[in-house]
């Protein structure tokens, strides 16, 4: 391809990519409580009105806590499944790790549907809790990719050496292992953060009657016609997710976390 | 003895956490679900435990084959194009210097992980009347006056191509920045135009993975479930958007759950078949 032609690809794809969330944040900045692209003058209200209006903080606070204990969660469900792998490689520990790996890949409305009937047969319906756990087992592939990615990279002489001079599990873990994998663990927990934030539909199934988060929130108003705090809401999580992964960029290896091979092996 | 126990229990002890979590909360969810699927349905209230086979029953209907052809013909779609924009890009983003190749990967994982209710509430907005991108070309003179583009079929193709298309770049992403750069620059230095080196070389060694892909795509926007509703009418809702609204709106679990377990039978059949081609690229 032409330098011209790569040119003209990546600009149309960036448009593309770009054009919903620029009127989007167009639309955020209206001075009237209406939704006009090009906006009819400037103003941040609607940005500040996800703070102080009590709704919306509400569903903020609700979906930040939900994101912060789904995570962390998750990340303790991964972890000690790929800990065991590479300590001792087991068969039926693997079966584990492929279980964990499926709920990312199927429909989301099926693992939606599942917890549904799940929490309503044993009487949970709707407690908010039942969201971090179900978060948690969600999203439990993020960590597990990153995680073992992580433990792939431990050299593993480094290891027969420290078996050889007497240390057991445990010093392993605290002297090597933590070391070594403390970036992926946080890139696992980077990433089911931000995608159980923007979770809906097993959020909704769950206890969407009792509790509401912000895509809730989002996805109940729409009903009620279009407001410019949505379209601020839009802005605020598209920046944070770029934040957030631009951090992980910034202290991890972003092309090898997406299976690239690393700088150093190219 | 005693340290054969103690290993043994070392063994186990670490995974015992992650596997009864999994059971209870992944594999019991799924049981349940098999089973409702089986229930009877009580107008008016939940369902009882039965043995029926009405819910998938109702699949024979024409109503239902019409819905799950239309779901199949517009995942179908979403995934080629995801896949013919997609190759192409991604090839020239992995030759791309390091930074630049990050600036991209973060940007797609953003809109990656946007929520299905957030992209579709700014497609919907781009789409609309007055806020919409007619505005634009109205501005510009291309068209008279500021229309409204959704709801409509090229709608809801639009939002599911943007919500797959990261996607695809991503599933993408690691065989193509494997591919080994020196086979172009051979044919090129062979005199192969950069286009013929891309089909002719490009596109036949990363078969394999672009099959792998386009299933893998195919699977993702089945499971679109807002989109279709948000952008389109009821003709272009999709079997997750049916599931949701049985299981929400009709509370008619047993048919919901019956349909979710098709979803998953067809589901599980294609990535299967997706893994058995990506080993065999692999092996060869």
């Amino acid at each position: 391809m032409s330098r011209a032609a790569r040119s003209l690809l990546f600009l149309l794809v960036a448009i593309f990519l770009a054009a919903p969330i620029v009127i989007v944040a167009g639309v955020s900045v209206n001075e009237q409580k209406t939704l006009e692209f090009p906006p009819k003058g400037f103003s941040l209200t609607w940005y500040t009105q996800i703070i102080t209006d009590p709704g919306w903080r509400g569903a903020l606070i609700t979906s930040v806590v939900i994101a912060v204990l789904a995570a962390a969660l998750a990340v303790l469900v991964a972890f000690p499944l790929v800990w065991s792998q590479w300590r001792r490689s087991r068969r039926w520990v693997r079966i584990f790790e492929v279980l964990g790996l499926t709920p990312f890949i199927l429909p989301p409305v099926i693992t939606a549907l599942g917890f549904l009937a799940f929490w309503a047969t044993i009487g949970f319906y709707g407690a908010p809790w039942t969201v971090v756990i179900s978060h948690a087992i969600f999203f439990v592939t993020l960590p597990l990719v990153t995680l073992s990615l992580g433990f792939a990279s431990i050299d593993r002489e480094i290891v027969e050496a420290a078996a050889t001079l007497g240390a057991d599990d445990r010093t392993l873990l605290r002297t090597i292992v933590l070391p070594l994998v403390g970036p992926y663990i946080l890139s696992g927990y980077a990433f089911a953060f931000v995608l159980s934030l923007n979770e809906y539909i097993v959020a909704y199934m769950v206890a969407g009657f009792t509790i509401e988060t912000l895509p809730i929130k989002i996805f109940n108003s729409l009903r009620y016609g279009y407001t410019p705090t949505m379209a601020a809401v839009t802005v605020v999580f598209v920046m944070l997710a770029a934040i957030i992964f631009g951090i992980v960029a910034r202290f991890g290896d972003l092309p090898r976390l997406l299976g690239a091979w690393s700088s150093k092996e190219s | 003895m005693a340290s054969a126990r103690k290993r043994s229990l070392s063994d186990y002890l670490p995974v015992l956490f992650p596997a009864l979590m999994l059971t209870v909360f992944f594999v019991a969810p799924f049981g349940i679900m098999l089973s409702v699927s089986f229930f009877q349905r009580i107008q008016g209230a939940f369902y009882e435990p039965a043995f029926v086979l009405d819910n998938y029953a109702r699949f024979l209907t024409l109503f239902f084959a019409g819905r799950l052809a239309f779901s199949l013909f517009l995942a179908a779609l979403v995934a080629v194009v995801c896949v013919a924009v997609g190759l192409p890009f991604t090839y020239q983003l992995t030759r791309l210097s390091r930074r630049l190749q990050v600036f991209w990967l973060v940007g797609l994982l953003s809109i990656l992980s946007l929520s299905e209710v957030i992209i579709g509430f700014a497609w919907s907005t781009l789409f609309s009347r007055t806020a919409g991108i007619t505005n634009i070309f109205a501005a510009l003179g291309l068209m008279d006056e500021a229309i409204s583009l959704s709801p409509s079929f090229e709608a809801v193709l639009t939002g599911m191509v943007y919500q797959a298309l990261p996607y695809a770049v991503l599933v993408l992403y690691p065989s193509v920045a494997r591919l080994d750069p020196s086979l172009v620059e051979a044919a090129r230095t062979l005199g192969a135009s950069p286009i013929r080196a891309f089909f002719n070389l490009v596109v036949p060694v990363l078969r394999n993975a672009l099959l792998a892909t386009l299933i893998m795509v195919f699977v993702f926007a089945l499971g679109s479930y807002l989109l279709p509703q948000l952008l389109g009418r009821p003709q272009h809702w999709t079997l997750s958007v049916l599931i949701t609204d049985q299981a929400i709106y009709q509370s008619n679990m047993p048919f919901a759950a019956a349909m979710a377990v098709f979803l998953v039978l067809v589901s599980l059949a294609l990535i299967g078949l997706s893994l058995t081609i990506g080993r065999r690229g692999a092996a060869t």
